[in-house]
């Protein structure tokens, strides 16, 4: 058995025995990480010096100091930042730009005994849903190394699929945690808006980003959650409600669980191989004793236009801050200060980028405020409600989390609508708020399919013990790439 | 159908503080177009009563104590410019 093969309580097994020291592992996760890497492209930056040192100090440190997480490591996504490790958003206007303090869930880690072993490559300040927008390089999905990983967060999700690394974090503002970690057949958690600090993430819609965890088992995501939850003073919007230990969620009771599974969720555009592994999915969580019965989410329709209109406007509001001025990329061909904004940005930003950025500049605009931007927060309302309404009947919601699994790179880049559609069933979480987890569920065509979750507002338990009864009943997260095979560790 | 022409772009553009060539503009007024005529399915719904959501927790009038913290050290701030002196961001100029 490898160590890759390892969950986080095996390997802290290994650990607390000495049979293994913290250097070994994370000279074992590098040595991992440079054999397969040259082929999946997850990894941006490599933390390597540090990471050998800190280990090194930490196999002197007594047992009795040790959590869960200690010594174990992690790869963190490139918007979320780290002092001293340059730290890009995928994007070329941060080339070189090297923090100069830690986000909070960076400092959770540390806490925790982590090892932060890189940054992981992504979606350019997260906007898009393959990792083909990053200007560094395009991540490859370890299922199958011609199609797409997901994203924003698909190095995030393809370096666990992999086995790269057992656990991640990533981002998702529309379904960039979960999407990918559909497309790459492993868990991936987006917590209650508020539940995780957001100080250190490099903003994209301020009122939908949040950062989660991505690992291999459902137990493991529940203890890096339990490491960077709870209320931090340095985000306004981090929610000031009590942190429980996720894991005792993990009971596999889930007798009398009623679960709403909505229709719109099955509509036009998902695949009949995706219908069928939910349909499937619950008839497991029927066995389990849970019962479920079809309902109705009915603007659900009019969730992605929503998120386009806010997310950009929010988008257009935060990116204004790269200016070339204090930190980043700055342009060589500047005579006037106006120019130099200018060009740096052009220069600096890639097209996707620019198209949010005008499309949120445009429903901001005098004129146009009231007709896109201000409807679409009312929409949001009607949205919002949709799911308290669900949430009054039943304990979880349960759908695909993608239409389809993983496309080809290169298939739909210059089609923005189209790479907007894949999102349509994990967008509706964030405009409402709530928790919601994706875990394997199935294949089409060798590649993997996700089981959506939600759960009620701060109920991330309830999806936890769902999602691990799941899987506890299922074989689908023990499946591994072809990938896998190609490193010795 | 809102049509979004080159012109309209390249305004969007300004504000945005984006250069753009007119080659691009007119790329981008075709994908905008779309993008924009695809959200106006919103105006389906009736949202005269509706009450707007800016953020979806019942958070108000967050706010630290009145105290002063200390600030980042000025060489730390600087870690990351690329052209300054005496302290100070060196920045083209503003007025001719």
């Amino acid at each position: 058995m490898k160590l890759a093969d390892k969950t986080a309580k095996e390997l802290q097994e290994l650990l607390h025995s000495k049979e293994l020291s913290i250097a070994d592992l994370t000279q074992a996760t590098f040595q991992r990480i440079k054999d397969l890497d040259p082929k999946v492209d997850a990894f941006l930056a490599l933390n390597e010096e540090q990471a050998t040192k800190q280990a090194a100090e930490m196999d002197q440190m007594e047992a009795g100091e040790r959590g869960p997480l200690f010594g174990l490591p992690i790869g963190v996504k490139d918007n979320i930042v780290t002092e001293g490790l340059e730290t890009t958003a995928s994007s070329l206007i941060l080339k070189g730009f090297n923090p100069i303090y830690n986000a909070t869930v960076v400092d959770k880690l540390r806490e925790a005994g982590m090892v932060i072993v890189g940054k992981l490559n992504m979606d350019e300040f997260a906007m898009g849903s393959s990792n083909e927008n990053s200007y560094y390089k395009n991540t490859k999905n370890p299922w199958n190394l011609e199609t797409v990983p997901g994203g924003s967060s698909g190095g995030s999700a393809a370096a666990v699929a992999a086995g790269e690394v057992p656990f991640s974090l990533g981002s998702d503002t529309g379904g960039s945690i979960r999407q990918p970690a559909a497309f790459c057949g492993v868990v991936g958690m987006k917590p209650t808006y508020g539940r995780v600090s957001r100080f250190g993430l490099i903003a994209y819609a301020s009122s939908f980003d949040q950062i989660g965890p991505i690992t291999r088992t459902v137990k493991d995501n529940a203890l890096l959650l339990n490491a960077i939850s709870g209320h931090d003073e340095k985000d306004s919007t981090s929610a000031n409600v009590e942190v429980p230990d996720f894991t005792a969620a993990l009971t596999g009771d889930i007798q009398g669980l009623r679960i709403g599974v909505p229709k719109e969720y099955f509509a036009e555009g998902v695949s009949e191989a995706s219908k069928q592994a939910v349909k499937d999915a619950l008839k497991v969580l029927e066995e389990k004793g849970a019962t479920w019965e079809e309902i109705s989410l009915p603007h659900s329709k009019y969730a992605l236009s929503t998120y386009y209109i806010l997310a950009s406007s929010e988008a257009s509001s935060n990116l204004s801050r790269f200016d070339g001025i204090r930190y980043g990329y700055r342009t060589e061909k500047a005579g006037s200060l106006l120019e130099f904004y200018m060009n740096t940005r052009s220069e600096g930003f890639g097209d996707e980028v620019k198209r949010r950025i005008m499309l949120g500049t445009y429903a901001l605009s005098s004129g146009y405020y009231d007709a896109y931007y201000k409807k679409a927060q009312k929409v949001r309302t009607l949205i919002k409600q949709d799911f308290d309404k669900a949430f009054e009947n039943f304990d979880v919601i349960v759908g695909p989390t993608t239409p389809t699994p993983a496309f080809k790179i290169g298939e739909i880049i210059d089609d923005p609508l189209t790479m907007y559609a894949n999102d349509i069933l994990t967008i509706p979480v964030n405009l409402a708020g709530v928790p919601a987890i994706s875990v394997p569920c199935g294949f089409e065509g060798g590649l993997p399919l996700g089981l959506q979750i939600i759960g009620n507002y701060f109920d991330e338990e309830t999806v936890y013990r769902v999602a691990d009864a799941f899987e506890q009943a299922t074989e689908f997260h023990k499946e591994t790439p072809q990938t896998w095979e190609g490193a010795a560790q | 159908m809102a049509k979004m022409t080159k012109e309209e772009v390249i305004e969007v553009a300004h504000l945005a503080r984006l250069a753009i060539t007119d080659e691009e503009a007119v790329h981008f007024a075709d994908q905008l177009e779309a993008i924009t005529n695809a959200m106006e399915l919103l105006n389906e719904l009736d949202t005269e009563n509706v009450e707007p959501t800016t953020h979806v927790l019942p958070l108000v009038n967050v706010m630290r104590k009145d105290k002063s913290i200390e600030g980042l050290p000025r060489e730390m701030v600087m870690k990351n410019v690329k052209e300054h002196e005496g302290g100070q961001v060196r920045v083209p100029t503003i007025l001719d």
